[in-house]
């Protein structure tokens, strides 16, 4: 079947999985997000509740994040060449943030845990701060560039002394991260109140919803505003880059449903789960919160990927930047990994199999005293 | 350059061999709980319940560290091997992203159901979690070592000069390498003793403390039967190992025996001490003491009794009669791929088709010693003979070791009461580190052995390793140290503190 499929559709087939991963990714950030909420537990249990709530999902967003890194390493190993290994500093940080995390669950209630709850506690807030900046910084560099050059072995250089840290320093990469950011709270109040039977939880759970996403308006509109105005970097028919206003702007119109019919639907679906949220007591905001962040981001990667954009510009050279064309793996292995991707929906559906099953029962204080704790 | 390259080498063997202390009682635990639990169900009886419940908590603490070192590792391929990623990622990154595929979704989906389902599913759908969650983890071991095993026998790829990397041509000679089979039935073979040494050593501590004497028993039958069938099993993929290292690596070989010449019907050395004034240049002896068990290498590495084994000395400067050539000759014609490279590289980008032509045909003939054209000299080929000759001493002797002492347990516990023998329960109690330092000792055998290859024969470290200052790694790595270091102190004690409190009746899961 997929011998068939010129080298180009390969690539374009690849970017979406790899998008189709990274959008997952970043809703089930809402994990990351719930980290930095505990503040709103007035006593112990209450954290337990909140902890222990998206305990049962840390290790899927940790796999999701290692599954995008390695469909990106097979896919478009170029990519994982120039960012990781160029965009050093940041994505060390990135991956500390994330050790601290994957230990913190498991420890923070045993005895003798060596740091003490509170300790494990602020790893996951720097895990649910820190690493969601960073790691959205650093996917923001997808549409204002980064400094790298290419030889004619597609050996990278990379032209910053920060090491990609330069990223967390410009506004629209800030904008970004802060925007997503407290996404990622609005999808944690929204998987909270879903998953946990607490009344008085449930009123300061969304009292917070409330504030996040006023916080996250100033951030959105600015990055909105930049994204559809700004100067982009575009593929001509020789796949010459070059610098165009409203670059973004044209390729999510000329995506159509998958780029500006995405984005709409993706913010409809957030703003529709925001309001069942906030103004309504339903359980249910979960679903369009989650799927609006899912489509949004996903029409963000479609937008550079497939768009007639690059996907990872070098604003120092622009010819060194990255496409799905100059950076993917070869036609060979991009068919082998395609029947491969075959075992992606049936993974999908034992995970929402068992998540269903998981959270038949909700979450109380009851529920806890003889489960598991984190 | 130098300093960059060791500084990237020890973070990556930092994180290696920290990701490492935790591997091998995941693959090995995970089946161990399992058969627990599948007790449980069967019988009905809770005790096998708390049984299974309390190896799952140690488990689980253990777990959680795995799945964080190996996320670094996982990105340092990216971050300190920038230039490996894209000289070998068409062939590397295919096994990464099907280990994530396959076996990190299952094993982070069931986990959660195998520690928080008890009460939320069926007591058979549990059972299928634990055993879900022991297939994943061991899946995983598979496809990584699939991708390990081309590093150390790479095939079933070809240079696109155009490119600039090696492209994959054949999927399935990739995963079915036989370097990469018996790589991984070797290395979870180890991680199944070392899990079975954790269960004996702690059952045993239960028992010389007169505790929980009901759960100890019944594990140190379940542990000491899954040793023993896994120290059996690990002497024959281990000969297996052995096999294919002496045709694929010879070099890993000779170092592993401190062979500098070759000889027919090679002895292997069954205790020795390295005379470290010996080099491949200088006609020191090799040993200051050794004893030796005559023709056991040459039935080893190549399953005759008289067969010739190349040593360090005819693999660098060769051997005429004997067929070999040295590596001089190769490093020769590997400058003339470099060269030829550089050529086509320059034609294209003048779009010079006919000197690009000519270019690619001086390439294709020395294009497969394209890695030897980075090599300034033949001696830097040889791996640091003492670390890789000890180690490999060290684990075959901890190896042998281990089946004396799951056979002695499993015959004491079937025919007698094991709690009266308190010097054995000693030795079984502090034979647990011996089972990572074993494993720690295969990885330093398999990997500084190919030194200074990546890839053998095909990519050196220097030309892998990422454009960058080496003072950034410094940091990295005694960030990494001082985090790891931490990290292990922590589980320790809250491994340890779990099984007091286990001993008081007071543990919680």
């Amino acid at each position: 079947m997929f011998e068939s499929w010129s080298y180009e559709s390969l690539q374009a087939y690849w970017w979406i999985i790899v998008s189709v991963v990274g959008a997952l990714f970043v809703f089930m950030m809402f994990v990351q997000g719930g980290q930095t909420m505990l503040g709103i537990a007035k006593d112990e249990n209450e954290k337990t509740l909140l902890i222990n709530a998206l305990g049962k999902k840390w290790e899927l967003t940790f796999t999701t994040l290692v599954l995008f890194g390695g469909a990106l390493f097979a896919a478009f190993p170029l990519f994982y060449a120039v960012s990781f290994g160029g965009a050093y500093a940041v994505w060390m940080a990135i991956l500390f943030s994330f050790t601290l995390q994957a230990v913190s669950y498991e420890y923070r209630k045993k005895e003798n845990n060596f740091f003490g709850s509170k300790v494990y506690e602020i790893f996951l807030f720097i895990n649910g701060t820190v690493g969601t900046i960073l790691i959205i910084a650093a996917i923001a560099t997808f549409f204002s560039g980064s400094l790298f050059s290419l030889n004619g072995y597609n050996i990278s250089t990379w032209k910053s002394p920060f090491r990609g840290l330069e990223a967390a320093f410009v506004p629209f990469n800030l904008s970004m991260a802060f925007a997503v950011f407290f996404l990622t709270r609005i999808n944690a109040a929204a998987y909270f109140v879903s998953h946990i039977e607490h009344t008085e939880l449930d009123t300061r759970i969304r009292k917070s919803a409330m504030k996040s996403t006023l916080l996250s308006l100033p951030f959105l509109l600015f990055f909105l505003v930049n994204l559809l105005t700004m100067h982009g970097f575009v593929l001509d028919a020789q796949r010459i880059v070059y610098l165009q206003p409203y670059a973004y702007l044209n390729a999510l119109l000329s995506l159509g449903i998958l780029g500006i019919g995405l984005l709409g639907l993706g913010t409809v679906l957030i703003v529709v789960g925001i309001y069942l949220l906030v103004f309504t007591k339903s359980k249910k905001a979960v679903f369009a919160t989650g799927l609006g962040t899912t489509f949004t981001t996903l029409a963000l990667l479609f937008t550079v990927g497939i768009g007639g954009t690059v996907y990872y510009p070098s604003v120092y050279d622009l010819q060194s930047s990255l496409t799905i064309f100059n950076s993917s793996g070869s036609r060979y292995t991009l068919v082998v990994m395609s029947y491969v991707s075959f075992l992606v929906p049936f993974v999908l559906g034992y995970i929402v199999y068992v998540w269903k099953l998981m959270d038949s029962k909700k979450l109380s204080l009851d529920s806890i005293k003889n489960e598991h704790l984190y | 350059m130098e300093t960059l390259i060791d500084w990237s080498r020890a973070q990556f063997a930092l994180t290696a061999m920290y990701h490492f202390l935790f591997v091998p009682l995941t693959l090995g635990l995970s089946f161990l709980v399992a058969f627990m639990e599948t007790l449980y169900v069967k019988t009905g009886d809770e005790k096998y319940k708390a049984m299974t419940k309390f190896w799952m908590t140690l488990f689980g603490i253990n777990f959680a560290i795995g799945v964080a070192t190996g996320l670094i590792m996982e990105f340092e391929f990216g971050t300190n091997w920038a230039a490996y990623s894209w000289i070998v990622g068409d062939i590397f990154g295919a096994p990464l992203a099907i280990e994530g595929i396959l076996a990190f979704f299952l094993e982070a989906t069931f986990f959660a159901v195998m520690f928080f389902g008890w009460d939320r599913v069926s007591k058979k759908f549990h059972l299928l979690s634990t055993w879900l969650v022991a297939i994943g983890s061991n899946l995983s071991a598979l496809w990584i070592l699939v991708a390990n095993g081309w590093m150390q026998y790479p095939v079933g790829m070809s240079f696109n000069p155009d490119t600039a990397r090696n492209e994959m041509v054949n999927f399935w000679d990739v995963i079915l390498s036989p370097v990469a089979v018996s790589k991984f039935l070797h290395t979870v073979s180890g991680g199944y003793i070392t899990s079975s040494l954790f269960v004996l050593g702690i059952s045993a501590w239960f028992l010389l403390k007169g505790k929980e004497v009901w759960m100890a028993k019944k594990s140190i039958i379940v542990a000491s039967i899954f040793g023993l069938l896994a120290s059996l099993f690990v002497v024959a993929t281990g000969d297996e190992a052995a096999y294919q290292v002496a045709g694929k690596q010879p070099m890993k070989l000779a170092a592993m025996e401190g062979l500098y010449k070759g000889e027919d019907g090679a002895g292997i050395v069954m205790i020795g001490v390295l005379n470290h004034a010996k080099t491949a240049e200088n006609n020191e002896e090799p040993y200051l003491f050794e004893v030796t068990a005559p023709k056991m290498l040459s039935l080893l590495g190549y399953h005759d009794l008289n067969a010739f084994v190349p040593g360090i000395k005819e693999l660098i400067y060769g051997d005429e009669s004997r067929g070999i050539e040295g590596v001089a000759a190769k490093i020769e014609r590997g400058k003339k791929a470099k060269e030829a490279l550089a050529w086509y590289k320059k034609a294209k980008a003048e779009k010079n088709e006919v000197a690009a032509q000519e270019a690619l045909k001086v390439f294709r003939i020395y294009e497969k010693e394209l890695g030897y054209g980075y090599v300034e000299k033949p001696t830097n080929l040889i791996p640091p003979v003492g670390l890789v000759f000890y180690s490999f001493h060290l684990m075959v002797g901890l190896g042998i070791w281990f089946i004396a002492l799951f056979s002695v347990t499993l015959i004491v516990s079937l025919k007698s009461d094991i709690t009266n023998n308190r010097a054995f329960l000693k030795v079984a109690l502090w034979s647990i580190p011996l089972g990572y330092i074993a494993n720690e000792a295969g990885w330093v055998v398999a990997e500084v052995g190919r030194q200074p290859w990546a890839i053998q024969g095909l990519l050196p470290v220097g030309v892998a390793v990422s454009n960058i200052d080496s003072s950034m790694v410094q940091v990295t790595f005694w960030l990494f140290l001082l985090l790891f270091t931490t990290l292990l102190i922590a589980e320790i004690r809250i491994m340890t503190t779990q099984i007091s409190l286990k001993a008081k009746g007071e543990s919680h899961v």
